[in-house]
């Protein structure tokens, strides 16, 4: 079934009764071609790609509980490809581009909407530290522009442009930035996978590999064995867990997250806004809250919520950026679990065992990863090759010394 | 959180710093002839799986001391706490 207007209008004056559910529930088949571990964001696009761009048959989805329940409907919502380091800025602007035909592509409203986004300076070497930036992001072919504070203001002309610890100075803005409906874009790949004859198969928790002489031949599930030729696992957050499986160990720690929502105020945050001092980033969604965020809460943790210190830091951020959200109530607050790895750089590539990948470590950046993500993973999955903008993400970066450490902390995943 | 110090008594986890799994505390002999594979597992790999977890808290706004945390990272319940110097000293 193809959303049109038409379809809508029809709907409309018939009593929205045509509408159908827009993925199946089926039982898992005894074997596939492919089986994805993970019903979210990766996992889905994964399953999309493999069977639109690479002509995969016979593939399944393999989801513990329901699609979309994890870090997918846990994020900020907020895409960019602001990279400095070319191992990153060409596989983000690789999933920008993909964000910007994704509704053509799903046929679904994911309310992509490119608002902007600015990085805000707040002194002299952090104003060059962004030029060097946007250079790198122009370098490959993303779009950046450095503004200086009248720049800032023209936008967000409420800001607390005279802190006197951190005067805004300017900013790093990149136009084709924005903010996506996160849920829709779970619902959008399961409909176009599930409509290429996927397989999304929810309540079906992973237990075991099936590894036979070196090669993953099939898992065991909540819901029995299931034979593949190839496992892709997509389940961060969970990675550790999921490999342990399979006797590995990864360059990774879980920690939680928090994100946050006030209660609903007219539109006044046109983009998105990150503080250049501490660690906030805010944009205004369609329903009039504040969406926003900060660091992780720096322990390990599996427990999707976190502690109150965090909550405290993330709102002083707030106003010390903002005074005028002093009287904002919040609304709700969650937390997601993140794989956090040694570098603060994901990873996608094979594992020592044959027939068996991996794609994790996205650390809180996986959201605007999702699309470029699928794709590399599924383009990994089909030819046995990495695709072109992701071929730094392999798993043994660490023992070779090409880690990509975009903030240069070192292997403390805490402080990435 | 509330972490309770063996000397100072229960103490608010927001004047620790944390560092990690306090297998880091058992660092790898550099005169092995694995030692290159040694430091790089010992560095990079963690077993980061759910429920119970060792590991290093630094109480840096109190008297600095370092401190084996049992915590269950689960539930965020913490079982046990100890001198990091004891842990080292008892070897386990």
């Amino acid at each position: 079934m193809r959303y049109s207007a038409l379809k809508i209008f029809k709907e409309a004056v018939t009593g929205h009764k045509g509408w159908k559910p827009v993925w199946r529930k089926p039982a898992p088949k005894p074997s596939y071609d492919f089986i994805i571990i993970g019903g979210g964001g990766h996992g889905l696009a994964t399953a999309h790609y493999l069977a639109s761009k690479f002509d995969g048959k016979n593939i399944a989805v393999l989801e513990k509980g329901w699609i979309g329940g994890g870090n997918v409907g846990r994020n900020t919502t907020i895409i960019r490809s602001n990279y400095l380091h070319h191992e990153n800025e060409g596989f983000y602007e690789f999933s920008l581009k993909l964000w910007e035909g994704l509704e053509q592509d799903l046929n679904y409203n994911a309310m992509v909407s490119q608002r902007g986004i600015i990085n805000l300076y707040h002194s002299d070497p952090q104003r060059d530290a962004y030029a060097r930036r946007g250079n790198a992001m122009i370098m490959n072919g993303a779009d950046a522009v450095l503004l200086d504070q009248d720049g800032v203001r023209k936008q967000y002309p409420f800001l607390n442009f005279d802190n006197a610890r951190f005067p805004i100075k300017g900013g790093l803005w990149q136009p084709r930035g924005g903010t996506v409906r996160h849920d829709a874009v779970a619902w959008g790949y399961a409909r176009a996978a599930d409509s290429k004859g996927v397989d999304i198969i929810e309540n079906c928790e992973v237990t075991g590999f099936d590894i036979q002489n070196g090669r993953c031949v099939g898992v065991k599930t909540t819901r029995g064995k299931i034979l593949a030729k190839k496992v892709g696992v997509a389940v961060a957050g969970n990675s550790s867990r999921v490999m342990a499986m399979a006797d590995m160990h990864l360059p990774l720690e879980s920690h939680v997250l928090q994100a946050f929502v006030s209660e609903g105020f007219k539109p006044f945050l046109p983009g998105v806004i990150t503080y250049g001092a501490g660690h906030f980033y805010v944009s205004q969604s369609d329903k009039g809250g504040l969406v926003f965020g900060g660091d992780i809460d720096g322990y390990n943790s599996y427990a999707q919520r976190g502690n109150l210190p965090v909550v405290e830091d993330v709102c002083e951020g707030g106003m010390s950026l903002m005074p005028a959200i002093g009287k904002a109530r919040l609304l709700r607050m969650w937390g997601g679990i993140m794989d956090m790895s040694m570098d603060g750089s994901p990873m996608i590539d094979k594992t020592h065992i044959d027939g068996l990948y991996f794609n994790g470590g996205w650390c809180y950046g996986g959201f605007k990863a999702t699309p470029a993500s699928g794709y590399a993973f599924a383009h990994l999955l089909a030819t046995d090759t990495p695709h072109e903008t992701a071929r730094a993400y392999r798993m043994d970066r660490f023992s070779r010394g090409l880690m990509i450490d975009e903030k240069g902390q070192g292997a403390q995943p805490n402080l990435h | 959180m509330i972490i309770n110090h063996p000397l100072l008594g229960p103490r608010d986890a927001s004047e620790f710093t944390y560092l990690g799994d306090a297998s880091l505390m058992q660092r790898p002999n550099p005169k092995s002839e694995t030692a290159i594979d040694d430091f790089y597992r010992y560095l990079y790999l963690r077993e980061n799986t759910p429920g119970e977890h060792r590991e290093l808290w630094y109480h840096e706004q109190g008297d600095r001391s370092w401190l084996v945390v049992t915590r269950n990272i689960s539930t965020h319940e913490i079982t046990k706490v100890e001198l990091a110097r004891d842990v080292a000293r008892s070897g386990t």
